[in-house]
């Protein structure tokens, strides 16, 4: 038996499928090759940060397929998780408990956190109070797998990584939650035409607009082969090297479409027909192969107004975060602690005020 | 002197001078990216340099593209020199057939023998037109015309890392161990990318570089110092 180290952190006990830490993205040295990397779903990423009270850019774990199982080695840890992702926690002494996505949840010392299959998203992420005590390379904590760049080897989560938290314990206040998961809306994913939209024939811009389109199996970080109706281009697919970003939808000479995610390389020499507009990157990070999409064209500027939207939304959500209700509805021991101290609950004849009660009470520091 | 404007969603946009891979249209890129750089205006994340044109890059939810596209043509008005040259680095290569598996059929089909085609490639500056497709992975030319050959019809799975190779008028040294589809003719044996280094990667856009043939026994020499990193790449630099 080896001394417990001091330093606190989760240790991973059963790693997962494909479990990398990512932030927003490492931008400004794409000059040097580097790709941008980050969170596919920044959203979610941004919301699980706001449940337990860091920066929405924090570092946090984005698990796809299936999670890992993390065991606390610390005072204590406050987490969160948002996606579609099953969860569970293993407490000594106690039968395993389910736990619920989207609210934050305070573990002990020794507790096993389980994270399960994702499914209906390509993505969840995992974030934990006061983030994770890793250096930074070059202004960013992003995993970059291809070319092992980023924390902890640059690589997915193994067995027995150690994640180092930078607390040793939980935040005070209590857990909370988002009322509702996220709604990232449907319908056509939208687009700008471009940058060499006139690389293609009139046909292949009306096919590209009306088709449907579904992921295909050559699915990753880099992006989503799109199988559906070939894409012609006037002359050659090649252009001299550009440049690309995140949401990119590049053509090959074989006519199908490539739509190129966060680990895209910098630059590419195949015409672009279209661009995804930064309010639906979100949506297309959730993609997984055989996912159904199509596409609307709008413009730069109504791009800009959807973004600034969409903005908006997610302060509110993060607005809208409150203390965690009981499941089930009355939390009979606190309702009576309540009632001892304040005697303002009146448990006998119900009381439609404690819903006001606790959204008076604001969310946790 | 014209310039177009091509758009990369809400996010990004493209500033083209040119349709080819030449010096002047790259020297247009490079002017504009050091004097957007310097200027730095409110939202733009970053520029990144290209052949024949720069990706804008900027934050939607702090600017327009109207506003940066305003800041870029400002700067245009006043970018018409070109920046400095860059750093100008000597990169050892060993020209040996095992090393450079592709020697003896490039030469071949380019009607030259081995000697000639190894005297050409190390005996022409190359210019650093642009980084991409990895981290470190340097686009530079011009290769001398007698070289010039289009990419393997069949790429290969695996490069080893500092492989030198060619391909069209275009010549680079592999950062890391990819796939390609270029031609390689031999290996440098020092690190273009070292995670450990301030500045990971050797060779910036805008750099030029001289390649200086090795022997098997400087490069296995170089080879193990800088696996034990003990090679300081700062030596590469040549004398001003």
């Amino acid at each position: 038996m080896s001394a417990p180290s001091p330093a606190p952190c989760l240790t991973i006990v059963r790693p997962g499928l494909f479990a990398t830490i990512q932030d927003l993205g490492r931008f400004g040295h794409q000059e040097l090759g580097m790709p941008v990397a980050g969170a596919l779903d920044p959203i979610a990423l941004r919301l699980a940060n706001a449940l337990v009270g860091n920066p929405e850019g924090t570092a946090g774990v984005e698990i796809a397929l299936l999670g890992p199982a993390l065991k606390v080695e610390a005072d204590g840890v406050r987490i969160a998780v948002v996606g579609p992702m099953a969860l569970s926690l293993e407490r000594e002494g106690q039968s395993p408990q389910p736990l619920e996505p989207h609210r934050s949840h305070t573990l002990a010392p020794g507790d096993v956190l389980k994270l399960g299959a994702v499914s209906g998203a390509a993505v969840a992420y995992l974030a934990v109070a006061g983030g994770f005590a890793l250096e930074p390379f070059l202004g960013s904590l992003s995993t970059y797998v291809r070319a092992g760049i980023g924390p902890l080897g640059g690589k997915p989560l193994g067995d027995g990584a150690r994640l180092p938290l930078n607390r040793n314990d939980a935040p005070p206040g209590t857990d909370v939650e988002l009322p509702e998961p996220p709604d990232y809306g449907g319908g056509p994913v939208r687009v700008v035409l471009g940058p060499q939209e006139d690389r293609f024939t009139a046909e292949a811009l009306e096919t590209f607009l009306s088709a449907s389109y579904r992921v295909g199996k050559d699915a990753d970080r880099m992006g989503l082969r799109l199988d559906g109706p070939t894409l012609a281009h006037t002359g050659s697919a090649d252009i001299p090297s550009d440049g690309l970003v995140t949401g990119s939808i590049q053509v090959p000479g074989n006519g199908q479409p490539i739509l190129l995610l966060n680990d895209h390389q910098t630059a590419g020499g195949y015409a672009k027909i279209a661009t995804v507009i930064s309010a639906d990157l979100p949506r297309v990070g959730r993609l997984s192969p055989g996912g159904a999409l199509s596409f609307r064209a709008v413009t730069v500027e109504e791009a800009e107004a959807i973004r600034r939207r969409q903005e908006q939304t997610i302060a509110a959500w993060v607005r809208a975060i409150r203390p965690v209700r009981p499941a089930g509805g009355v939390d009979l021991d606190a309702l009576y602690a309540e009632n001892l101290v304040s005697g303002v609950v009146d448990i006998v004849n119900g009381n439609g005020d404690i819903l006001n009660r606790e959204e008076m009470c604001g969310r946790a520091p | 002197m014209d310039v177009r404007f091509t758009t990369a969603g809400d996010t990004a946009f493209n500033v083209e001078f040119g349709e080819g891979i030449d010096r002047p249209t790259n020297a247009r890129v490079m002017a504009l990216h050091a004097r957007l750089k310097a200027a730095a205006p409110p939202g733009l994340v970053e520029t990144v340099p290209t052949f024949r044109s720069l990706q804008v890059v900027y934050d939607p939810a702090v600017t327009s593209r109207h506003e940066v596209q305003a800041a870029v043509e400002a700067e245009l008005a006043h970018a018409g020199d070109a920046p400095a040259d860059g750093t100008l680095w000597r990169l050892p290569v060993c020209y040996d057939a095992e090393l450079g598996p592709d020697l003896a059929e490039l030469s071949a089909s380019l009607g030259l023998s081995a000697e000639r085609l190894i005297d050409l490639h190390g005996s022409t500056e190359y210019f650093v037109y642009m980084l991409g497709f990895m981290p470190g992975f340097a686009y530079m030319g011009d290769l001398p015309a007698d070289l010039e050959k289009p990419r393997r019809s069949e790429p290969r799975v695996r490069v080893p890392a500092g492989s030198v190779a060619t391909a069209g008028r275009l010549t680079t040294v592999y950062p890391w161990e990819s796939p390609g589809g270029w031609h390689l003719i031999g290996r440098c044996p020092v690190p273009l990318y070292d995670g450990a280094r301030p500045s990971p990667v050797l060779l910036a856009a805008g750099d030029r570089v001289r390649f200086e043939a090795v022997d098997r026994d400087r490069f296995d020499a170089l080879s193990r110092e800088a696996a034990a990193g003990r090679f300081d790449p700062d030596t590469l630099r040549a004398e001003p």
